[in-house]
């Protein structure tokens, strides 16, 4: 029998096969590594002498706690600045490859990967850091670690590992005019619950994933984790191939040649038999966004804001009736009536040159409406030059909007960008947790143009709803 | 890693499902570099309500966690098993938990130990029948005893010879070095490297 491109990743890659129960060990291609997940780890390794196995196939950036404004100044926050201080020395004293602040290709770990051509097909990945599925858009089989993980991997390149079941996501159709990979992705996390996806490798597939570009295959793998799955990947392709073509770490000539005659053998055969499938129609996805306190608890921009009472799932019900209490919503509400105070543009979902594209198109010409604040921060300052090179930056700063510099930022809220307690955020980031942008913040997650369009208007709109506004 | 074969302590009902990590601590207390004292940001927002089960006086040296389902998911931080254990806690009992979570705690120590919902239900309502009162739970026959009864758990055999024995995941593998050394010599030319970057001096 066949066996899909999970099993072939996952194959390819088994250094000792686990017996009895025990889990097969996996060698890893790629560790990216940054400063909140790591520093216990070099100190485990400290502690008990040993060495980086693999600088070579290790990669350390600084993203999660950096200030995205004043970079040419110290880190105020003394906690903060000892943390990525702490990953620098760790870099320098493990002989690690290290991106810092200022350095034209730091950014977001999972926008650095891809953007310098070290994220490929046929990879294994992994990261301190849950969003590690995103890689899986080059057909990779990438996934987030804990910090002993992080240790086990510095110290052996290994990691022990059982192996999850296999599931397929088909899309088929075309996506409308308007409607993104993010809006495909929150409908698909809204139908199958935050835990739907537990205990599996994902394979996105159909025509609708075939016709997308890279970065919006990257905006959903980088997903996957938000419905429990392993992994989310999507078979390479050509499109693949030429974006990974020509970037600074990528196989030039010969090994070019062999590299992509192996990427091609990695699709999932025909005869190849999924343990779960899912099918979802693209063509009928529209603008969709979150209400409540989990990715999954999500409806079309179109809708209102659900009663608890219409779930009829026990643990769904006072989930909800916890969310509408945290989020402050009357069930009933039309989404659209719902004002935004804080709009953030980027993260490792939604913080590539694409995502500024699509929502500068949106925004030119316009005003960030009075008493909404928008924040633009790119994933990486590869990207902010790139938007910058383009005159996006003068977009944005033409409408009020703020321009940053690049990291996390907004997404978790650990640097100086929070929400305050009882502000409400539109975000293209990925999780709309209690409390995920600041203690006490409220988020509806969006996609790059709905974000936009709402800075507009400082109520959740969608684009089409423009028309209306004067320019 | 410290053996664990059983643990005896107050056992906490928390009636709330998709508690996620950035719940158990929330990224502005994941700013240290030691393994300690991260709980100060156990369920920060949590324990600013003085209704919140860990500000009763019974249950505020719990060592038992009974959660509802999706405990642990999202993000990836270790220190969410951290803050439970600096905190106290030893187990965790719960019906669904985040991939990451369950594993971390495997390797940190932290036991996690499945039952189904309608169990869970169980332990609630003897946890709440008398506040403050002792559970056990024994790794080595896999179950948990509360003043009512004695109900079974599910964990991993791997997860549980590990901890029975305190085995270091590490060590276990360094001795499969040989092998990790044969794989590296048959890696294709083409696989990238992160080198050509420069290494700080
Ligand atoms: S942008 Fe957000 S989700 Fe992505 S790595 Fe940073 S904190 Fe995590």
């Amino acid at each position: 029998m066949g066996r899909t491109l999970s099993e072939k990743l996952w194959d390819a890659h088994v250094v000792h096969k686990g017996e009895g129960g025990e889990p097969d060990l996996l060698y890893i291609d790629l560790h990216l590594v940054h400063e909140v997940t790591s520093p216990q780890a070099f100190e485990g390794l400290r502690l008990a002498g040993r060495t980086v196995r693999r600088p070579d196939l290790t990669m350390a950036t600084e993203d999660h706690n950096i200030p995205t404004l004043h970079p040419e100044l110290p880190i105020a926050d003394p906690v903060s600045r000892a943390q990525v201080e702490t990953l620098r020395r760790n870099a320098k004293d493990f002989g690690v490859p290290i991106h810092s602040l200022g350095d034209v290709d730091q950014g977001v770990v999972h926008i650095i990967g891809p953007q310098l051509g070290v994220t490929e097909p046929g990879m294994t990945i992994v990261c301190g850091d849950s969003h590690t599925s995103t890689h899986g858009a080059f057909g990779a089989l990438a996934f987030g670690i804990g910090t002993s993980e992080v240790e086990h991997v510095l110290a052996t390149q290994t990691l022990p590992q059982a192996r999850p079941k296999t599931m397929a996501v088909t899309v088929d159709g075309t996506l409308p005019d308007g409607v993104t990979p993010k809006d495909l992705v929150l409908t698909l996390i809204s139908e199958v619950g935050t835990g739907g996806g537990q205990g599996y490798m994902v394979e996105y597939r159909g025509q609708v994933f075939e016709e997308m570009s890279m970065e919006g295959r990257m905006t959903v793998c980088n997903m996957s984790i938000e419905w429990g799955a392993k992994a989310g990947m999507v078979a390479p392709d050509q499109t693949t191939f030429d974006y990974v073509k020509g970037r600074p770490l990528a196989p030039s000539g010969a090994d070019w040649d062999a590299a992509v005659d192996y990427w091609k053998t990695l699709r999932t055969d025909e005869d190849a038999v999924f343990d779960r499938e899912i099918h979802l129609d693209g063509s009928a996805i529209t603008p969709f966004v979150t209400w409540g306190t989990n990715p999954g608890q999500g409806v079309p921009l179109d809708s209102s804001v659900p009663a608890a009472e219409s779930f009829t799932d026990e643990v769904a019900r006072s989930s909800a009736e916890r969310a509408l209490n945290y989020m402050d919503l009357k069930p009933g509400t039309p989404m659209r009536d719902i004002r935004i105070d804080t709009v953030f543009l980027g993260s490792c979902t939604n913080g590539r040159i694409e995502d500024l594209r699509l929502a500068a198109s949106v925004i030119k010409g316009h005003k960030v409406a009075e008493g909404t604040r928008m924040l633009v921060v790119p994933g990486s300052a590869r990207v902010r030059l790139q938007a910058m090179e383009e005159g996006l930056d003068k977009v944005f700063l033409g409408a009020g909007a703020e321009w940053r510099g690049a990291g996390c930022s907004m997404c978790l809220g650990m640097n100086p960008d929070q929400l305050a307690p009882g502000e409400r955020s539109a975000s293209t980031s990925n999780r709309n947790f209690e409390g995920r942008q600041g203690r006490g913040g409220r988020t509806h997650l969006v996609s790059p143009p709905v974000a936009a369009a709402t800075a507009i208007t400082g109520h959740l709109s969608a684009p089409a709803d423009l028309a209306a506004v004067e320019v | 890693m410290d053996k664990f074969t059983s643990h005896t302590g107050v056992a906490v009902p928390l009636r709330r499902s998709n508690v996620d990590t950035d719940q158990i601590i929330p990224a502005v207390y994941l700013k240290r570099i030691t393994r300690t004292g991260f709980e100060d940001g156990l369920f920060a927002a949590w324990r600013k309500d003085p209704g919140f089960v860990l500000n009763q006086p019974a249950w505020a040296n719990g060592s038992i966690l009974i959660p509802g389902p999706d405990f642990g998911t999202g993000s990836s931080r270790e220190h969410a098993v951290w803050a439970l254990q600096n905190y106290g806690f030893k187990v965790v009992i719960g019906s669904r938990f985040g991939d990451i979570f369950r594993n971390n705690s495997g390797k940190a120590g932290l036991l996690i130990a499945t039952v189904d919902q309608a169990v869970v239900e169980q332990l609630w309502a003897d946890a709440e029948a008398a506040p403050g009162a002792d559970f056990t739970v024994d790794l080595k026959t896999r179950t948990i005893t509360t003043p009512q009864r004695v109900v079974e758990f599910a964990v991993d055999e791997f997860t549980r010879h590990r901890l029975l024995e305190g085995l270091d995941d590490i060590s276990s593998t360094l001795q499969l070095a040989d092998e990790i050394s044969a794989y590296e010599a048959d890696r294709p030319s083409f696989k990238p490297t992160t080198m050509s970057v420069e290494v700080p001096a």
